[in-house]
């Protein structure tokens, strides 16, 4: 492996990581404060073991997340010095930011987890307020940055060094709205999935827990709204790749030839050597509807780029299929809940189905694989740019030999990581609390 | 002032707090490994208590240097990150280590031979990565670290392999403890186990007086220029007048048992050490190429990090206090 390639698989791999405990660091103290919030408002003491269950869990992803997080800021010195000695005055005002962000957080964190019974209530509540804000924050200072990466602006480029820094104009960078507004929904749609789908199992095995329907009816409230709305922010997000990054969007698609009234493509395999995408269903028309809202406009294809600026377009295509394909799966389940939930009169019985808890199940993981894949796209799909247009990943990287053993070395630790947190938060799971249903008629008629 | 100079001052005081508090997290992980004798649960759980709710935050402070260090110093940010790749990889798993290692053992049964296990990590972990911080600030300040054209020339072992960066390494991790050891006979509850921090605390002062003492030694051949500021200038008197006055204050109200100066005394001891070194360095980044002024992001980047350092505190510092106020006030 040379010291490039193992410099991007080590950066991939740690981001990897990070993006599925900042994820559910977004997401996860939004529904602790919804289940806090209505246990203030009914005093009905399942949500307060709802607030303190999912507290419990989510102090073991936060802490995998902070350090994980501390190892990306040194890295991208470590691996890509070259970029950060270019970009740091212009892009790293949204990470200097974000460390407010993140100090507001551990600092409400520490209140939050700890604090149940040293503050009042409504002080705890407000503590968990703070942290769900500052989560959402961070996240969108980081992509800002990284939506910079993608369509950089704020400064001059003369003789291969920037001047007139405009730390603002790129911060106001065109990706940095789609990007933002995107990762934040796919945090909440992602989490909230997840969390429905893990609750929906331990249903099953227990009907009668009223514990796990409340759990799965908050995460559903927020996972089902960001999942419909996905889709829009998702088809927004394309049509500003088709105007900052043309060539990225060529590779999503699979499209070779510059076409006039471009076809949609699903699934497919693209053949670079050929320069054909085979097997897909082609919708006609639609791809220059989707990116340009006009059907004869023409896409530019990848063959009309130079060679040493097209992005590897198998890896780029399929990921994006794989994103899409989990959205739309997502979408269809976020409707077919509420579409249940509006249709019962008496709300105490609308999980009683046996498929649609099956259907919560097998959702459980489509948001973070579209998180993982989605990032896929817009990271390799950059390539061979670490900035676009304006320096090469190959420039960037360190001189450092060797880079193989700490690719290695943090590989193995993160796995490590990865088994620990799984086994403690499986313990966690299974030792749900006994919470049956009141004695009322309706539950005996489950399922 | 130049508004690089006063980026490079928030720098400092983001450190210094980060070694305060931070730092004692670590010295916390030390006194976890050493604790002994028939009340050895019991100093743990004291250690796992005054970490538990503030590690997190504490350790913002210094991802806070880093983050201003690349946003306003972007070329001192990539010669460091190369010359010393290998040092920040290393603590970079010991930080990783550390952190987890404390929060799985929370979490994990309360089995014995299951906490000892992750306890024996966390410690461990405590113990490296202060020796790493030193080692890789020591490093910076010996001088060796070569750059010349932004590229670093000195390679990637002799800058830090070397007997002053660990020399400095080694104080760094005896500070901490000591730091961690005083903050506890504070916060102890009961008598015996302050009588066992208070016993910790004196060892450990010792123990930064000699490492104060070899680093100073060690400094002649291994970072002359800063030696020569520590040895020489005006001011150079009057702070080494006063860290000593103030560490023989931290030893004098530890032995008489006045816990609550004792604090205040390491406290300030420790802040001024790292002035010594900040003000022995400048108007260096890195001895002896980078300095502050010729690293600098253009002025627009300065002034916007500087009214979002502002927002910022305004923000920080009532919300930290409250944190400290809600755990740390019996
Ligand atoms: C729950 C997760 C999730 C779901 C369901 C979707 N996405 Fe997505 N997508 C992401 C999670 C994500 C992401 C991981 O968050 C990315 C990576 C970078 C970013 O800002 O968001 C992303 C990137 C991303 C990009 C690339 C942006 C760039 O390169 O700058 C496009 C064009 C889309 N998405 C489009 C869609 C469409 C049309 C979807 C329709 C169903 C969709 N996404 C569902
Ligand atoms: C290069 C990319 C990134 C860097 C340098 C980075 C840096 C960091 C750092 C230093 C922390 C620790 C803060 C603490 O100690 O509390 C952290 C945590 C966090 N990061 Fe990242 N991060 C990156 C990517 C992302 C992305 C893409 C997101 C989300 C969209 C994100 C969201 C978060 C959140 C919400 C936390 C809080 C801790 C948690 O929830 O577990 N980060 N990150
Ligand atoms: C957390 C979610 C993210 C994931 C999963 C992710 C994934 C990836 C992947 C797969 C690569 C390798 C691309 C290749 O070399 O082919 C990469 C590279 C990189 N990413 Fe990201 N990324 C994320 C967010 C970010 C953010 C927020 C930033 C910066 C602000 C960032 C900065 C970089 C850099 C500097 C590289 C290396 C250079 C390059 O390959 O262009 N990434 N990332």
């Amino acid at each position: 492996m040379d010291d490039l390639l193992a410099a991007r698989s080590q950066m991939a791999m740690s981001l990897a990581f990070h993006i599925i405990f900042a994820a559910i660091g977004i997401a996860m103290p939004f529904l602790m404060i919804i289940a806090e919030w209505k246990w203030l408002r009914t005093k009905d003491e399942i949500y307060l073991t709802l607030a303190q269950r999912w507290a419990k869990g989510t102090a073991i992803l936060f802490a995998v997340g902070a350090v994980s997080g501390t190892v990306l800021s040194f890295e991208l010195g470590l691996l890509w010095p070259t970029f950060m000695g270019f970009a740091g005055s212009i892009f790293g005002m949204p990470f200097s930011l974000e460390g407010f962000a993140f100090f507001t957080e551990a600092i409400f964190l520490g209140i939050y987890l700890y604090g149940w019974k040293r503050v009042p209530p409504r002080a705890h509540l407000f503590a968990g307020v703070m942290v769900a804000l500052s989560g959402v924050l961070s996240g969108i200072f980081v992509v800002i940055a990284n939506a910079w990466m993608n369509a950089p602006t704020g400064f001059r480029l003369v003789n291969g060094t920037p001047v007139d820094v405009d730390p603002i104009g790129a911060m106001l960078n065109p990706a940095a709205f789609g990007q933002t507004l995107h990762m934040s929904l796919a945090a909440y749609a992602a989490t909230a999935f997840l969390v429905a789908g893990i609750h929906a199992f331990m249903l099953r095995r227990d009907p009668y827990n009223r514990f796990h329907k409340a759990a799965i009816t908050i995460a559903l409230v927020v996972g089902g709204v960001s999942a419909i709305l996905q889709p829009l922010s998702g088809d927004y997000l394309a049509k500003s790749v088709a105007k900052t990054q043309p060539v990225k969007l060529a590779a999503f698609e699979g499209q070779f030839k510059t076409e006039q009234g471009a076809p949609l493509r699903i699934g497919g395999i693209p053949d670079e050597s050929a320069g054909v995408t085979r097997h897909a269903i082609e919708i006609p028309y639609a791809l220059s509807i989707l990116a340009y809202g006009d059907p004869n406009a023409v896409v530019k294809g990848l063959n009309d780029f130079p060679a040493d600026e097209r992005p590897p377009v198998a890896i780029v295509h399929i990921s994006f299929q794989i994103m899409v394909a989990c959205g739309v799966a997502m979408m269809a389940v976020a409707v077919w809940a509420a579409w249940r939930y509006l249709r019962k009169r008496r709300k105490q019985t609308w999980l009683d189905s046996k498929w649609f808890l099956r259907a919560l199940i097998a959702a459980a993981p489509l948001g973070f694989i579209a998180i993982e894949t989605g990032w896929t796209v817009t990271e390799v799909g950059r390539q061979p740019w670490i900035i676009y247009g304006v320096m090469r990943t190959s420039e960037a990287v360190t001189p450092m030999p060797g880079l193989v053993v700490p690719f290695i070395t943090f590989t193995v630790l993160y796995i490590f990581l990865a088994v620990i947190t799984v086994f403690l938060l499986l313990r966690q799971v299974a030792a749900s609390p006994r919470m049956p249903e009141p004695p009322a008629k309706e539950a005996r008629l489950a399922a | 002032m130049p508004l690089e100079v006063i980026i490079v001052g928030v720098m400092v005081a983001s450190l210094v707090l980060y070694a305060l508090l931070g730092g004692a997290d670590y010295g916390g992980g030390v006194w976890d490994l050493f604790a002994f004798g028939r009340r050895a649960r019991e100093q743990r759980t004291l250690i796992a208590k005054a970490i538990g709710p503030v590690w997190e935050a504490n350790h913002v402070w210094l991802i806070l240097v880093i983050v201003l260090l690349f946003t306003a110093f972007p070329p001192a940010f990539a010669a460091i990150a190369t010359a010393l790749h290998i040092p920040i990889t290393l603590l970079l798993i010991g930080i990783v280590l550390r952190g987890t290692a404390f929060t799985f053992r929370t979490y994990d049964f309360q089995r014995d031979d299951v906490q000892r296990r992750w306890s024996l990590v966390f410690s461990i972990a405590s113990i490296i990565t202060p020796v790493l911080l030193g080692t890789i600030l020591g490093a910076v300040a010996s001088g060796t670290i070569r750059v010349e054209d932004g590229a670093v020339t000195s390679g990637f072992l002799r800058s830090w392999l070397a007997p002053f960066p660990i020399a400095v390494g080694l104080f760094a991790l005896t500070l901490f403890a000591f730091l961690a050891a005083v903050y506890l006979t504070v916060e102890a509850p009961k008598r015996e186990l302050q009588e066992d921090f208070r016993a910790r605390a004196l060892v450990s002062g010792v123990a930064v007086g000699l490492l104060a003492l070899t680093v100073f030694v060690l400094a002649k051949s291994g970072a002359p220029t800063v030696r020569a500021g520590i040895s020489r200038s005006w001011w150079a008197l009057g702070l080494h007048v006063l860290t000593g006055m103030f560490a023989t204050a931290a030893f004098y109200s530890l032995w008489t048992r006045r816990y609550k100066l004792a604090r205040v005394c390491a406290a300030a001891q420790v802040t001024l050490i790292l002035l010594g070194w900040a003000f022995a360095q400048f108007p260096h980044l890195i001895e002896p190429d980078v300095t502050i002024a010729s690293a600098a992001a253009p002025q627009i980047t300065l002034e916007l990090l500087l009214i979002a350092l502002a927002a910022g505190a305004i923000v920080l510092f009532p919300s930290y206090y409250y944190l400290i106020r809600v755990f740390k006030a019996e």
